[in-house]
């Protein structure tokens, strides 16, 4: 079960709070902080994908993520319920002349840059990308 | 909300300091900022991201697409920034080939090409 679970309507604006929440849950649940910047940044890429993605599919339904503390790792997975085409999809939209058509492919990028543990799967009824963390345990209390 | 722009003028250049946080949601102002310069006849610019605590891949795609427009009125875009967190995504991305990068203004002002 996530430890933590979030439910977002499809909006730019609350990317923002999903990056706040998956940072303080990650430093709880003992991902070292100098990966905290990394963990921030990932997850505003795989949820702004989402936004995007339900926005362009005109779909209501909220963007999930799971934030899932378990033994020596962190992981997060953020869904969504867009349709993906397996393969030779057409272009999405028309030409932007600031080449934005990209960013989700940018998105992806940063995301697999960053991560090394990073599995991005794709179906008839959504997307999931799911990134894991190594986390340090708490220092043991000697009794 | 979270992110602050500001320009000033040095000789032909155009200073855009930027401060707070560039994302999906605030990305669109910059973009706007970018645009009207442009569109004002202003082809030199240096983006100031020292104040900047955080930026995603739609802050780089309105930065590509700023450098896309000077570019096309045989201008420049170079951006001023010293901080190792924002520096990291533009190197995951290769981006750091396409925008000249300065540690300070008053560098990226008396850089030519």
């Amino acid at each position: 079960m996530a430890t933590v679970e979030l439910r977002f309507s499809a909006l730019p604006e609350h990317v923002r709070t999903a990056r706040l929440v998956a940072a303080a849950v990650a430093r709880r649940a003992g991902v070292d902080e100098a990966v905290l910047d990394e963990v921030r940044l990932a997850v505003g890429e795989a949820c702004t994908r989402a936004v995007g993605l339900h926005q362009t599919g005109g779909i209501s339904a909220p963007v999930k993520v799971l934030l899932i503390e378990e033994e020596k790792q962190f992981s997060i997975e953020v869904g969504d319920e867009a349709a993906h085409a397996v393969a030779g999809a057409p272009g999405a939209g028309p030409g932007d002349p600031d080449g934005e058509a990209d960013e989700d492919e940018m998105g992806l990028a940063v995301i697999s840059g960053l991560v090394d543990d990073v599995e991005v799967s794709a179906g008839e009824h959504g997307g999931l990308i799911k990134m894991t963390w190594p986390t340090t345990p708490p220092p043991t209390i000697l009794v | 909300m979270d992110l602050s722009l500001s320009t000033e003028t040095m000789g032909d250049r155009t200073i855009v300091r930027v401060g707070g946080e560039i994302d999906v949601y605030t990305a669109p102002k910059l973009r706007e900022q970018l645009v009207e310069l442009v569109n004002d006849g202003s082809f030199h610019l240096v983006v100031d991201m020292e104040g900047v605590d955080f930026l995603d891949s739609t802050g780089l795609g309105v930065l590509v697409g700023g450098l896309k427009r000077v570019r096309a009125h045989e201008g420049s875009l170079r951006l001023v920034c010293n901080q190792e967190r924002i520096l990291k995504i533009f190197r995951i991305t290769g981006l750091t080939k396409v925008f000249p990068i300065h540690t300070s203004v008053e560098e990226a002002v008396a850089a030519t090409d």
